[in-house]
């Protein structure tokens, strides 16, 4: 006991000392948050690289700049990490067991669940990512954000009670009921993994530099940071912590989004008609619109370019992208371990039931007030002014709580601003601490104790094991969160949820469902869907391909140079244009191949569902109907009446 | 861990369970499917039937923005018709069940 307390002071006294080193070589850099690159929060689909399109010249009536007041955001931060740490050092003395550890010992109710399932799954992509889409390209944003809540109808209706009447911690273990439990749990246990990895290294990238612009703590410092934290959650506190860490969180994240909502909706008298209205009004807005749709040919001005901004088509470009992408989604969250592993945590089906149905509640409402924030900040900001911060505009939603709250008073401009940021902080940790304890419980219960020792392990080693695991899966996530911080990272939330769609969900489903399935068929299922996903993505357009580059930066570099010719003799372009031909010059010089060895991109989607799914239902059925098995035949019957009836579960609440 | 013995393929036969089985398999597949056909409408509406999306509805308000913002009404509507079907029959199936198994 003495032992944890003081490695959990060690933990608090480290990412203290990571915050004072922060405030070094942060000086230099100022805190002012102008970038050029775009946090990867967000998949781009269908669109041209932003660095290549043609440059919107900024108006300087419209530059803006975002700037955290560091000492007051720093205290938030501070009033966080000390919430959570009280919450951990009171979950780890309630951690005992394997079931403590990993399932909170089934002592989670319906509705603290459903808040963890919102906070374990709204990402800082959500939140910053989405209404930064609406701001600048209406209603594709609006339209992006519908298919991440009605994925929770797959949960819902799908694998949320059967799994928690057949499982007990982890995807193996509902896998591995009536098939050949070694293999089974092994498979299952390196796609958890891998699936946990993809998702954790876009959170970890997108934290890194998250941190550095809000608050200009050094990337290195900021994974750091977060990596610290999060283990500490998961090692000392295991499921209980980071549920609790998850619902503050979600809680933090409603109140934000609620507040800033309700600030936007006062400015148009709380009528929303008036407030579509002044969005297609806004000449700032009508002019971006116009703007964009030129570069597609089309012609438009006045009120028939803000009308356009409700419209579809600005953004979403490639609707057979959209279709894979929805495809991913619908039948993805449904696999992703780490949701999976949240149903564990509930006493009863009908708790798991209760839990899914208040989650779908907090995510949906939460997108629609997103819609609300998202357009908000095009009639308060100008899309101009917030492409001037970040192209991306994943910075949207905090310039407009600086905006709106210092309309009020200056003071409040600074505190809701650092509010969000801590808001944003506390969004990482808590999505961050979910996929380390999945992946974790995938090594230490599926790897070590069921395969490794066959099952024969007292608690204590259970935990003991469990802990190590998580350790190590931290430390690794902190290492490439490191190591790609020059990488783009943006497509691996979708191929995560792509691999869970076409490897994970088929088998759980017709493990619950289908008589015939066996342990052939889980394996098959689970491998041919992983592979068939990455490898299409590793062909896709999301990998760099220098020709393809270079013919981009030529055409910039075409039009750059006509525009320096046409201008007045002895004018010269202005620095941003100069800026953009000197990258273009250097980068129409690029030449060899992708990673993958190819000139240009074989599969033309970003996304690969549209084809790994069907190929991992179809490996899952011709693998099963290859190899019968009687015994998996025959203990479908008990199989199927525990996932309908809860009949002989009980095992995680055993206490 | 072992707790007590259940005869699976005895319940499995039992009528009460096969009706709960098949009323639950045609409400839940019967629903999931729905809410994906209502779900692919937008993409694909957005993508191939733009002009029907245009079409102003309240002020400025167009089609395709009460039919993105119906999305979410039908997903809630569903998930609360779905716990009220579950809460009202499934369940009580379910309980039924069990008393008759070990009273």
């Amino acid at each position: 006991m003495t032992m944890k307390k003081i490695i959990i002071a060690a933990t608090l006294a480290l990412s203290v000392a990571a915050g004072a080193c922060a405030e070094e070589p942060s000086k230099a850099v100022g805190a002012s948050a102008q970038t050029a690159s775009a946090p990867a929060l967000l998949t781009p689909s269908g669109q041209v690289p932003a660095a290549y399109a043609t440059p919107v010249p900024v108006n300087a009536a419209h530059k803006r700049e975002l700037k955290a007041n560091k000492t007051v955001t720093i205290s938030m931060f501070a009033v966080i990490i000390g919430i959570t740490l009280c919450v951990v050092i009171w979950a780890a003395r309630q951690t005992k067991s394997a079931a403590d550890f990993y399932a909170a010992g089934g002592g989670i109710t319906g509705t603290q669940n459903g808040w963890a399932i919102a906070g374990d799954y709204m990402s800082a992509a959500s939140f910053l990512g989405i209404s930064g889409l609406i701001s600048l390209y209406g209603y594709d944003g609006f339209m992006y954000s519908v298919g991440w809540l009605v994925a929770y109808i797959t949960v819902l209706l799908i694998v949320a009670e059967p799994c928690r009447n057949a499982g007990k911690y982890t995807l193996g273990d509902i896998l591995s009921y009536r098939t050949s439990p070694k293999p089974v749990r092994a498979f299952a246990a390196i796609s958890t993994v891998a699936v946990s990895t993809f998702y954790l290294t876009a959170q970890m990238v997108g934290a890194g530099k998250l941190m550095a612009l809000l608050v200009g703590i050094p990337y290195r410092t900021s994974i750091i940071g977060v990596g610290i934290l999060m283990v500490g959650y998961v090692v000392f506190g295991g499921m209980v912590a980071t549920t609790w860490v998850q619902i503050i969180k979600a809680g933090l994240l409603m109140s934000g989004a609620a507040l800033l909502s309700i600030l936007v909706m006062a400015k148009a008298g709380f009528n929303p008609i008036a407030f579509f209205d002044t969005i297609v009004n806004s000449p700032d807005i009508q002019d971006h619109v116009s703007k964009m749709v030129l570069r597609d040919g089309v012609i438009l001005n006045g009120i028939d370019a803000g009308q356009r901004f409700l419209e579809p088509g600005l953004y979403l470009k490639n609707p057979l992208d959209q279709i894979s992408l929805g495809m991913a989604l619908v039948l993805g969250t449904a696999g992703m371990p780490h949701i999976l592993m949240r149903f564990f945590t509930v006493p009863t089906a009908q708790a798991a039931r209760k839990s899914v149905i208040i989650a779908m509640f907090i995510i949906g409402g939460f997108y629609v007030l997103t819609t609300l924030l998202g357009f908000g900040a095009a009639i308060h900001l100008t899309p101009q002014g917030i492409i001037s911060v970040d192209k991306g505009g994943n910075m949207a939603t905090l310039m407009l709580a600086q905006q709106m709250g210092a309309d009020i008073a200056p003071i409040f401009g600074d505190l809701f601003l650092a509010f969000l940021c801590a808001v944003a902080f506390a969004t990482i940790l808590a999505v961050v601490s979910g996929l380390v304890l999945a992946a974790s419980a995938a090594i230490a219960h599926d790897i070590y104790v069921n395969v490794i020792k066959d099952g024969h392990a007292d608690q204590h080693e259970q935990v003991m094991a469990a802990r190590i695991t998580s350790f190590v899966v931290g430390a690794c996530g902190i290492a490439i969160g490191i190591a790609a911080e020059k990488q783009n990272v943006a497509h691996l939330v979708a191929l995560a949820f792509a691999v869970a769609a076409s490897g994970n969900l088929p088998v759980v489903v017709m493990s619950l469902f289908w008589r015939k399935f066996n342990t052939a068929g889980v394996i098959s299922g689970l491998v041919v869907g992983t592979i068939a996903a990455i490898g299409l993505v590793m062909v896709s357009p999301n990998m760099t391909y220098p020709k393809v580059v270079a013919a981009g930066a030529k055409k910039v570099v075409l039009v750059l140079e006509k525009k320096q010719a046409s201008l007045p003799a002895g004018a010269v372009l202005e620095e941003k244009d100069a800026k953009a031909l000197a990258k273009a010059k250097d980068d129409a010089q690029l030449d060899g191949t992708s990673m993958m060895g190819l000139d240009k991109p074989l599969f033309t989607l970003k996304n690969p569902g549209i084809v790994s799914i069907p190929l991992g239902f179809l490996a899952a059925i011709f693998g099963c109907l290859a190899f019968p098995s009687r015994r998996s035949e025959e203990m479908f019957d008990e199989v199927y009446v525990r996932q309908n009836t809860g009949l002989g579960m009980a095992k995680a609440v055993e206490h | 861990m072992a707790e007590r013995k259940y005869d699976w393929k005895a319940i499995a036969k039992n009528p009460k369970f096969v009706e709960l089985h098949h009323r639950k398999t045609v409400f839940l597949f019967g629903w999931w499917a729905f809410s994906c056909v209502y779900y692919f409408l937008l993409p694909i509406g957005a993508a191939y039937t733009p002009g029907i999306f245009k079409i102003k509805v309240i002020g400025v308000i167009n089609f395709g923005y009460v039919f993105a913002l119906s999305q979410f009404v039908v997903s809630w509507g569903l998930a609360l018709y779905y716990a009220h079907i579950a809460n009202k029959d499934f369940d009580r199936l379910t309980r039924e069940l069990i008393d008759e198994l070990h009273l």
